[in-house]
């Protein structure tokens, strides 16, 4: 993969104790490996939206509860507002837009549509790296491990049924590939 | 949100972190998992001036059985204790590791990180004292190793001197015979509980041999309730030993109320925490699986 040097967006503001310490850190997102030297106190999300222009994944409450943050972190679904982009370092990482593979839409997401599973939107990418975590680990999950496994994901359009329906259907088309 | 600005230090070994707290002072603080020090920095609950990061430090992620204990490294995330094998034999510890929060936290909060933060609210000090559980401590001085009951000493507070980590959390194995459930009541997966009971029975046949209860969410600390464990203890766990154990619950129960409950409808509720997890504690330590969830309200 290239390495593509990305430089922070946000403005160079001074603290009072003068320059601002960055650090150098690499990661790979969606495949791609990225090298920037980020400010210790930057949160991943904001390295993913702003330093990275990936801005599927989306601040919700930005206090570790809604999920609409949810990234993929080495396979495992994380709270990307909870997390400083310097921790990050050597990290494969995971967004919603990396769910698609040469323009086919990935099982869930393919399956949040089918289904109605969103309205607004603003929670599905969270709720469909959940889900991914979910099938990754458990080909056949039952009603318990989907509602276990989005317990950490808020929607606030659609009370999850369609949700619900639509990792289970996710599920099944993932099995009979 | 963002924290205040601060110096970020990346510890390569536990050793390292020690000394690197005993040079930074007063005004460094260890990283772990993040998921209590994250949201108290992003709301300036907590300012560090330095952070000392222990995520990169090697081999501090492990359980293993070592005769009658299990040795959990500090960094061992809740969610690698909830798919452990050697850590579900003990049921109330898996009852714990799958109810903290949600699965996103769960894959980044740390059992080391937990008990460091000694959160009156937090999930593994009220079960892991009613195991028998001990913290070993690394500072820059040199080694020890505390029960935990002397390791927790007040909301927010531990026996942690500034330069001391946790390396190790060890619990004994409970004999056969013994059995127990942690039980919380939720509003939702990932606040954190209004209540909750932990409670660990050693029964031989219907009469109960020792009895361990604590209340979580309730105290500064987990509140251990003696006069509850008394009433179960030496007596077959008939109808009446039970309701005697809750009352004392109640009793024993000192709640702040807040936006979750009043004082009394959370003696109220952990009282009826301490039932359900009897009944279940009860069930285990007769080799029943029981699989138990938390209360979602």
């Amino acid at each position: 993969m290239p390495e593509t040097e990305i430089k922070p967006r946000r403005s160079k503001k001074r603290s009072a104790g003068g320059a601002i310490e960055k650090w150098p850190i690499t990661v790979t997102v969606n495949g791609k490996s990225h090298s920037l030297a980020v400010e210790p106190r930057m949160l991943l999300v904001e390295m993913i939206r702003e330093s990275l222009d990936l801005t599927g994944t989306h601040v919700g409450c930005d206090t570790t509860y809604c999920g609409a943050c949810t990234v993929l972190l080495n396979g495992a679904a994380v709270k990307s507002c909870t997390m400083f982009a310097v921790q990050a370092d050597g990290a494969e990482i995971t967004t919603v837009e990396g769910l698609e593979k040469d323009g086919a839409l990935h099982p869930i997401q393919k399956a949040f549509g089918d289904c109605y599973g969103l309205q607004c939107g603003y929670c599905t990418p969270g709720f469909m790296l959940s889900s991914v975590q979910l099938l990754t680990e458990n080909q056949q999950p039952s009603e318990k491990d989907i509602r276990k496994a989005i317990a950490g994901n808020t929607c606030r359009c659609t009370g999850y049924q369609n949700i619900f329906k639509a990792i289970q259907a996710a599920a099944q088309s993932m099995k009979g590939a | 949100m963002y924290p205040r600005p601060f110096h970020y230090h990346r510890a390569s070994s536990l050793k390292e972190a020690t000394k690197i707290m005993s040079q930074l002072g007063e005004e460094a603080k260890l990283l772990a998992g993040g998921q209590s020090l994250i949201p108290l920095m992003k709301l300036r609950f907590a300012n560090p001036q330095h952070l000392v990061d222990l995520n990169f430090v090697p081999r501090t992620s492990y359980i293993k059985k070592k005769g009658d204990a299990l040795h959990f490294g500090a960094l061992t995330r809740h969610a690698e204790i909830e798919k452990a094998a050697v850590a579900s034999r003990i049921p109330i510890l898996h009852d714990c590791a799958a109810g903290i929060a949600d699965v996103q936290v769960r894959n980044r909060g740390t059992i080391g990180g937990s008990l460091a933060e000694a959160d009156p609210s937090g999930d593994w000090a009220t079960v892991l004292l009613a195991l028998s559980t001990a913290v070993q401590c690394l500072g820059a001085g040199g080694e020890r190793t505390l029960p935990l009951s002397e390791f927790i000493k007040d909301a927010y507070t531990t026996a942690l001197g500034h330069d001391e980590l946790v390396r190790e959390v060890i619990v004994t194995i409970p004999a056969k015979g013994s059995g127990g459930a942690y039980i919380a009541f939720k509003r939702t997966a990932p606040v954190y509980p209004t209540a909750s009971a932990a409670v660990q029975l050693t029964m031989d046949g219907n009469s109960c041999v020792d009895a361990a209860i604590l209340l979580g969410c309730v105290g500064l600390t987990p509140v251990r309730a003696r006069e509850a464990e008394s009433a179960l203890r030496g007596q077959v766990l008939d109808e009446r030993a039970i309701a005697t154990a809750m009352e004392a619950a109640r009793v024993a129960a000192d709640p702040q109320p807040d936006m979750r409950g009043s004082a009394e409808y959370k003696r109220t509720l952990v009282g009826g925490l301490v039932k359900r997890a009897i009944e279940v504690a009860r069930r285990r330590a007769r080799g029943e699986k029981v699989e138990v969830s938390h209360i979602y309200a």
